[in-house]
């Protein structure tokens, strides 16, 4: 049986390795999301709550294409925990996320963390009750100046210039995990060993990976290929708890909440521009 | 010039046997994680890097160390060195070997590591690490193999090896300075976040390296008849003092910047070291014992090697005092600076890191490598200078 089984997860994963490359991917998604781009050259886009502390450095440029981004609105999480649950089961399921079950090894795109952790710089003193007692979501946050492409010595984590996402090349990835320390958010894991024999439902539509290779959400870049939403925002379709789309589209509904919402970010200190901002 | 590593006196095989076996388990322990993956590690999600990239560190120090003897010797012609500045030239060789075998163990993907070169990447200070740290290599083996064959002969050596000796002062500096850039240059990291990282990487180097240097002359005087002269030993322990002092000051002042300032992440990682850090009613303080024992023991080889007694007369109490500072800055930059960086995670929970007993082995085997290689070349340079003598 378990030969079987490998050799079927060996021609799935192959097939679908041929089938969407990152070049693929990256074209796509980025015709798919300028399919929906009519505002490009309007202003500056909804900056980042790090504008307060004035500094030049969080002064964005006039933005130039197609910069995704997400906003988590957490009051409806907070109301309806179960939606962050789905959004994460199918994140796990859409990206063959092996469910390795200890923290050393663990390998996570979207998980749940409570607020004094997602944000340990701002004050977490009397927070409020409900959310104190609530899990964020904490995923990525596809900067718009990212550490970890920067410190990433084979270009195997670059940013894809026609959308913004941080992505990964699993092949070309030599696993010295540079990124690892230089990501300022803790979105990065490591394949210690081989996660295929950890995945529990085989998704044939997206590759699993192979051990050595660090991994981490891509905002979905196979899925914006086919047109379909990222999966954490389909598992939420209906009830705005993530609003997923073109930050530089002053038009998008990602900027109606942004323009409408008090939102923050993690760390914005850093100068590192995330493209994820939480309403709380 | 390497027939001379093939004849030696029983004691020079047992040792290099001694060695061998070390690398064999080495060997034996790097198959099972090659196959495995890096699993078989103590390094975790959060302490994404441990005892290989920490090992890496404090050799590019020791390789760095080297440097203490060259520009003495060739800048202000310090004839003094004349003898030893090629042990410090073998000392980079074997220094910056294991620095490449300690990357190589550390890599999830090690046969792609050429990737570094066919994606060469600029923004990436690993990018600059490959090429200083190659380069360095290379300027050593060129230099100390040109200025060996020309002393065997008895003639001058040639005047172009001349640019790359003084190329080589740079290199040195170059190396630790690019390794701590690989630290310093991190957001969201704040322990490693200090511009005081690479001057007190040097200053740590300039203390290491001379130190084993010291302890090498030591060895070879008993075993081999060699004798490095008083007056360079002096300047030597001169020179570990004051590197020692100046690392003990910049160890201080990131101590008072994290406690005056209070600055939470600035304070974690020191307490984590020192004291250990409480969180959710825990005490995490695995490295408090090892941290403790570096401050003691850099002290007390401080003190000795303040006293004239000790550092020109008892050569025992001068041997003791280098093994104290080469392990007090072993446990500062070896253990401590690397896995504390990691200690809290980004999200401020605790993972502590515990190296397995297959990562020792490897980390052992590495080690043994590296001393292999000391002893073959130290013998090829012991039987020149003998040849010579007759």
């Amino acid at each position: 049986m378990d030969t079987q089984r490998r050799k079927f997860l060996k021609i799935a994963g192959a097939s679908v390795l041929a089938g969407i490359g990152a070049p693929a991917i990256i074209k796509l998604s980025a015709s798919t999301a300028l399919a929906s781009d009519h505002g490009v050259a309007a202003g500056a886009h909804g900056a980042p709550a790090g504008a307060a502390h004035g500094a030049a450095a969080h002064v964005e440029a006039v933005p130039q294409g197609v910069r995704l981004g997400m906003v988590i609105d957490m009051r409806k999480i907070i109301e309806q925990p179960v939606l962050l649950d789905n959004a994460i089961t199918a994140c796990n399921e859409a990206h063959n996320i092996p469910q390795i079950g200890n923290r050393k090894s663990e390998i996570k795109w979207i998980w749940k963390a409570p607020f004094e952790n997602v944000f340990p710089g701002e004050s977490n003193y009397h927070l409020a009750k409900n959310v104190e007692k609530s899990d964020f979501a904490v995923l990525c946050n596809h900067c718009d100046d990212p550490p970890c492409v920067r410190a990433c010595p084979t270009q195997a984590t670059f940013k894809v210039k026609e959308n913004g996402i941080v992505a990964m090349d699993f092949h070309r990835c030599i696993g010295c995990r540079f990124c690892m320390a230089a990501c300022p958010y803790g979105a990065r894991s490591f394949n210690w060993e081989d996660p295929r024999p950890y995945i529990k439902k085989y998704n044939n539509q997206f590759p699993s990976r192979m051990r050595g290779v660090v991994e981490k959400c891509n905002f979905c870049g196979e899925r914006l290929a086919l047109g379909q939403e990222p999966a954490c925002v389909e598992a939420c379709k209906g009830t705005g708890a993530i609003v997923f789309g073109d930050l530089n589209d002053a038009q998008s509904e990602i900027r109606q909440v942004l323009d409408k919402e008090f939102t923050i970010q993690r760390n914005t200190s850093l100068g590192t521009k995330p493209s994820v901002f939480y309403i709380v | 010039m390497i027939e001379k590593t093939l004849k030696g006196k029983p004691a020079y095989w047992i040792w290099l046997a001694f060695l061998g076996m070390f690398m064999a388990i080495g060997a034996f322990c790097y198959s099972r994680q090659f196959l495995f993956g890096l699993g078989m590690t103590g390094m975790s999600r959060d302490v994404s890097w441990g005892l290989y990239i920490s090992q890496f560190t404090f050799l590019v120090g020791v390789a760095a160390g080297g440097v203490m003897l060259v520009l003495p010797y060739y800048i202000h012609d310090f004839k003094e060195f004349g003898k030893i500045t090629i042990l410090g030239e073998f000392l980079a060789i074997a220094a910056i070997s294991m620095c490449l075998l300690f990357i190589m163990a550390d890599l999830g993907q090690p046969l792609r590591a050429l990737n570094v070169v066919f994606h060469p990447t600029p923004s990436s200070m690993l990018f600059y690490d490959m090429i200083v740290l190659n380069g360095y290599l290379f300027l050593n083996i060129l230099c100390g193999w040109v200025i060996l064959t020309a002393e065997r002969k008895g003639i001058h050596p040639p005047k172009w090896i001349y640019f790359f000796v003084y190329l080589s002062i740079p290199f040195a500096v170059s190396i630790h300075t690019v390794t701590a850039m690989l630290y310093c240059g991190l957001p969201g990291r704040h322990f490693w976040l200090s511009a005081i990282i690479a001057p007190r990487f040097l200053a740590s180097a300039f203390a290491a390296g001379p130190a084993l240097i010291i302890l090498a002359c030591l060895v070879l005087k008993r075993v081999a008849n060699f004798d490095a002269g008083k007056k360079a030993m002096d300047k030597l322990v001169t020179i570990i003092m004051y590197a020692a002092l100046l690392n003990t000051f910049f160890v201080f002042l990131e101590v008072f910047v994290g406690y005056y300032s209070n600055i939470p992440g600035h304070k974690h990682s020191i307490e984590y070291l020192f004291f250990g850090l409480e969180h959710h009613g825990h005490v995490y303080d695995n490295l408090v014992p090892f941290m403790w024992t570096s401050v003691i023991l850099n002290f007390g080889a401080l003190g000795l090697f303040a006293w004239p007694y000790a550092r020109k007369k008892n050569e025992f109490l001068l041997g003791l005092s280098c093994v104290m500072i080469f392990f007090a800055l072993w446990i500062d930059k070896g253990l401590g600076f690397v896995f504390a960086g990691f200690v809290p995670n980004p999200l401020e929970e605790i993972t502590e890191y515990i190296p397995t007993a297959n990562e020792l082995g490897i980390t052992l085997g590495i080690w043994a490598t590296g001393f292999f290689i000391l002893t073959l070349l130290y013998k090829i340079v012991i039987g020149c200078e003998h040849e010579m003598e007759h």
